[in-house]
């Protein structure tokens, strides 16, 4: 069945400076869960906070990935297209944001675009859902924007992620940067944070 | 009711934040690093911190208290048009109290107050290489960031010991960034860059001429460039501020006649009236004053 276009921002302007201010916080303070003062609605695989992030963010200027769930769910593309006009991109190198509403639906970090050393800003951003930011293996983090260390265990990583991070660390200054969305709030883990401890 | 068109919330339009929103993340998740970015003509001329403008308006909302400072002062022209453009088009509080700002704006310096979790710092920023004067073309200093090379500013700062002695550079003193990227920190006195270090709150920076948006999150390594045998130093003030005694604080010299009289008072206004309220009084202040 075809989700439509209802939904979207109701106050374009206002949710996205304050879905915005959640995301920047988030990521000047990694693993710290930043609340969404006032989410869009849920709209069909795309969780309320998938749809905030992604309305907040993209335009005709940042090519977006979707994973093949989302890109398979009829109503999906034609809601991005009307509500951001952002172009939607197959190949996952070629993306300023990567959405995916579950891990299993997300290929390696290393996939993506990972930026030049001239230009590491021209990296993709992945977008996470994740299912609950407590109760999944503990990591310990430390990096910019973090008082000594912090202790994260959110739910809905990759199973190897913790190589996976380790590999897009050693990239420095290139590398993903990655927000983890769920719960009605999101945490933020830039390039620069390292995992200390954790499995 | 009145039918007069308003200008979309905080002036700038919405395609043109979410672009300057994209480039602050990228700048936060690469401490130090200059993201480019299409700035935008604004009602002002450059060098009048339209930099720092598309900055502020790209994160101010509705709930937010803003300050503006030129040169640590609340009261000077850039500072108070600042102020009133963003109460007019975002319609915003101001306010003229660090602790009571939740974005500060500022030209050339940092507050003397310590800043806290969740206070943001927008640096006006004329010129964001650090390398500029040292190499003119753009293709070479941004090979220069990403080899990591920065020989030639130690090389400056070394000259400058042959010279005179002494590292002669006593504002945009260059910082090195979580031990990666060389970063101007915009043109404040060298006796602000330790306020960097491992600061609270998240310092942005904006430069609308040269395009260019970089960041230092909260609790990030900012080290000033120096050597083993010439340690990095800031000023000193013989006597303290003349009219509130403060001492450990940045001050101006203020002319008082054509006879070499002079005073020094704090750079940073809000500090100073805040330290005469308390009941503090300098060599030339007056008891109880406003």
């Amino acid at each position: 069945m075809d989700i439509g276009l209802d939904g979207g921002f109701s106050e374009p302007v206002l949710q996205a400076q304050s879905s915005f201010r959640a995301i920047m916080d988030a990521l000047a303070n990694p693993g710290t869960i930043r609340k969404f003062a006032d989410l869009a609605s849920a709209h069909g695989p795309l969780t309320a906070e998938l749809v905030s992030t992604l309305l907040t963010l993209s335009d005709q200027d940042a090519p977006i990935w979707l994973s093949e769930k989302l890109r398979q769910t009829p109503g999906v593309e034609g809601f991005v297209a009307f509500h951001t006009g952002a172009p939607i991109v197959s190949v996952t190198g070629h993306a300023v944001f990567a959405f995916a509403e579950a891990t299993d639906e997300l290929p390696a970090l290393d996939k993506f675009n990972l930026g030049t050393q001239e230009y590491p800003d021209r990296s993709t951003t992945i977008v996470l859902g994740v299912s609950a930011f407590a109760g999944g293996d503990e990591l310990v983090i430390r990096g910019p924007g973090i008082k000594d260390q912090l202790k994260i265990s959110p739910v809905g990583l990759p199973t190897d992620f913790v190589a996976q991070w380790a590999a897009n660390r050693a990239l420095f200054p290139r590398g993903v940067d990655l927000l983890l969305v769920g719960d009605g709030a999101v945490m933020g883990l830039p390039r620069s944070t390292r995992i200390a401890e954790g499995h | 009711m009145t039918t007069t068109a308003q200008y979309n919330f905080a002036y700038l339009d919405e395609q043109t934040k979410r672009m300057i929103r994209r480039a602050i993340l990228k700048a936060i998740a690469i401490p130090g690093y200059q993201v480019p970015f299409s700035s935008r003509e604004m009602p002002m001329p450059y060098g009048w911190g339209t930099g720092g403008v598309q900055v502020t308006a790209s994160i101010i909302g509705p709930d937010d208290v803003l300050k503006v400072i030129d040169q640590g002062a609340d009261d000077t022209t850039n500072a108070v048009s600042i102020r009133a453009f963003f109460a007019k088009v975002a319609q915003v509080a101001t306010t003229t109290h660090t602790g009571e700002a939740t974005i500060i704006q500022t030209r050339h310096r940092i507050p003397e107050r310590a800043l806290g979790q969740g206070q943001i710092l927008v640096y006006q920023v004329p010129i964001p290489e650090p390398l500029r004067f040292l190499e003119p073309r753009e293709t070479e200093t941004r090979k220069m960031h990403a080899l990591e090379e920065y020989g030639l500013m130690h090389v400056k700062l070394y000259e400058d010991i042959a010279r005179h002695g002494r590292i002669a550079t006593t504002y945009a003193y260059p910082v090195k960034v979580e031990g990666r990227y060389v970063m101007d920190p915009s043109p404040t006195p060298k006796f602000d860059n330790p306020k960097m270090h491992m600061s609270e709150a998240l310092q942005l920076f904006g430069a609308g001429r040269e395009h260019r948006i970089y960041a230092v999150p909260p609790h990030t390594e900012v080290v000033s460039l120096d050597f083993e045998d010439h340690p990095f130093a800031i000023q000193h003030f013989e006597e303290p501020c003349a009219l509130c005694g403060a001492e450990q604080v940045y001050l101006d010299e203020v002319i008082l006649d054509d006879r070499g009289g002079h005073m020094y008072v704090c750079s940073d206004t809000d500090n100073c009236e805040e330290r005469r309220a308390a009941g503090h009084v300098g060599a030339q202040g007056v008891e109880g004053a406003e």
